[in-house]
């Protein structure tokens, strides 16, 4: 379980509670904070407050580790390599999900600007599952998607909360957000979070 | 040895030269001929006191007014590290880091050169001492701005990319690396260059020097290569410690990015 409590960030004053296996929608206008809240809780900005995953404050372990266990995803994610596949630790490993979500098998040695927007949201993505990470900061992750790719991601993000993953997806689209989200957080101007359930 | 001595009164018809291209300044509207004037009287000023500041210390030979003139070298390096940057790094580090570097890398190879070597005695005498800090500083100045520049730089463009390392796990230092790569390269490229170009293209401003002052070119040569080494050793050492120390600072003991560290851009 994670919990967040009084997470100070800049306006951002947020607290909640995500169970094992939960996904809970972010929601809320362009530029109130969303963004910085999930960064905020992988712990990738100067941020107060008390984030624990099963009761172990993130303090306690070293960021990377912490960021291996609590994964954000960028809207736009970076490449930090020319190649597709010097990101991957294995590309053979990633290979199942890369076909999954719909990409072509043979862009591993693609150079990376060979890509389309969508493509490279979706290879982020894989990028950031290969880590089988215990919770996942998905930032607008279907921003740049059509709407078959878009539920490719719904169905595979699906499958990893039934193994105890836990998600906070931040969306603009209702629809999706009472698609994937058991709660949806709505996120307002001042920096708060109120709680509406569908 | 014999050379030449000039006399102040022979330095007349050639500073007409100067006068000539403020003529074509004016002739042009090319508006230089304030810049130039000021340039000229500053550099007349600037060179003849420190031939008189270095009459002293070689009649001197003390330690403690040598290592002084090396301080006051190596304030204006970094003062001139600072100026080169197009984005700087908060309060004193500013200073700090480039100053402590260039201090660091030109200071341990001139000693090395000085007790290895060339041995004069004493080994601080400043006749040896200041002119071989003098060109091992200039370089590894130019080798740290270089590498501090590309490496604020590249971390502002390559944001994305080093966060997402970052965000995946990596340590700061797995982030970081690429950005670092490219910083110590630009950092050093001068100084290659530089050398593989010597003596084809141009020939070292103190070798002539020597050759003109009477030394066989030989002679010359031996001198120029050692300060070539020199240089190349200065450089690497100040610009690896300059970009290692840069990227400890752009970055917290989160392994978080800390742009908000650099101070907003100056037009250069």
């Amino acid at each position: 379980m994670l919990t967040v409590s009084g997470l100070k960030r800049l306006h951002i004053s947020v607290s909640f509670d995500l169970q094992d296996g939960e996904c809970v929608a972010l929601q809320g206008p362009s530029g109130v904070g969303k963004t910085l809240l999930l960064r905020s809780i992988a712990d990738l900005d100067p941020n107060e407050g008390v984030v624990k995953l099963d009761g172990t404050l993130r303090e306690a372990m070293p960021a990377p580790a912490w960021r291996k266990r609590v994964t954000y995803l960028a809207t736009e994610p970076g490449w930090w390599s020319d190649i597709v596949q010097d990101h991957f630790s294995s590309w053979d490993d990633a290979l199942p999900l890369v076909t999954r979500l719909g990409l072509p098998c043979s862009c591993g040695p693609w150079p990376v600007q060979r890509l389309s927007t969508g493509e490279r949201q979706r290879l982020g993505l894989v990028r950031a599952l290969m880590l089988r990470s215990r919770v996942l900061l998905l930032d607008e992750p279907t921003s740049a998607l059509d709407s078959a790719s878009t539920a490719a991601v719904e169905s595979l993000i699906a499958e990893r909360m039934s193994d105890g993953t836990s998600v906070v997806w931040s969306t603009h689209d209702n629809a999706q957000a009472s698609r994937v989200g058991s709660r949806v957080l709505m996120m307002s101007a001042d920096g708060s979070i109120e709680e509406n359930r569908p | 040895m014999t050379y030449i001595q000039l006399a102040y009164g022979d330095l007349v018809l050639p500073a007409l030269l100067v006068v000539m291209d403020g003529a074509l300044s004016l002739a042009l509207r090319l508006k230089l001929e304030k810049q130039l004037a000021i340039a000229t009287v500053r550099m007349v000023l600037q060179l003849v006191l420190v031939g008189y500041v270095l009459t002293f210390l070689f009649a001197a030979v003390s330690l403690l007014w040598t290592a002084f003139a090396a301080v006051i070298m190596v304030l204006f390096a970094s003062r001139e590290i600072v100026a080169r940057q197009k984005r700087r790094l908060p309060g004193i580090w500013s200073y700090g880091l480039g100053a402590g570097c260039t201090l660091l890398a030109a200071g341990t190879v001139t000693i090395f050169s000085l007790l290895t070597e060339l041995r004069p005695d004493p080994w601080y005498h400043p006749r040896y001492a200041l002119p071989l800090l003098g060109m091992i500083l200039g370089n590894t100045m130019t080798g740290i701005s270089l590498g501090l520049d590309v490496l604020t730089n590249g971390l502002v463009r390559e944001r994305a990319a080093v966060e997402a390392c970052l965000a995946l796990g990596g340590t700061r230092h797995q982030a970081l690396l690429p950005v670092v790569r490219d910083a110590m390269r630009s950092g050093l490229m001068p100084t290659i260059n530089a050398m593989a170009a010597i003596g084809l293209v141009s020939l070292p401003g103190m070798m002539t020097g020597q050759i003109l002052a009477g030394v066989e070119p030989i002679d010359a040569v031996k001198y120029q290569l050692l300060i070539m080494f020199l240089i190349a050793g200065g450089t690497g050492l100040g610009t690896l410690a300059a970009v290692m120390g840069g990227a400890r600072l752009l970055t917290d003991h989160r392994h978080r990015l800390r742009l908000d560290r650099i101070l907003t851009e100056k037009s250069t």
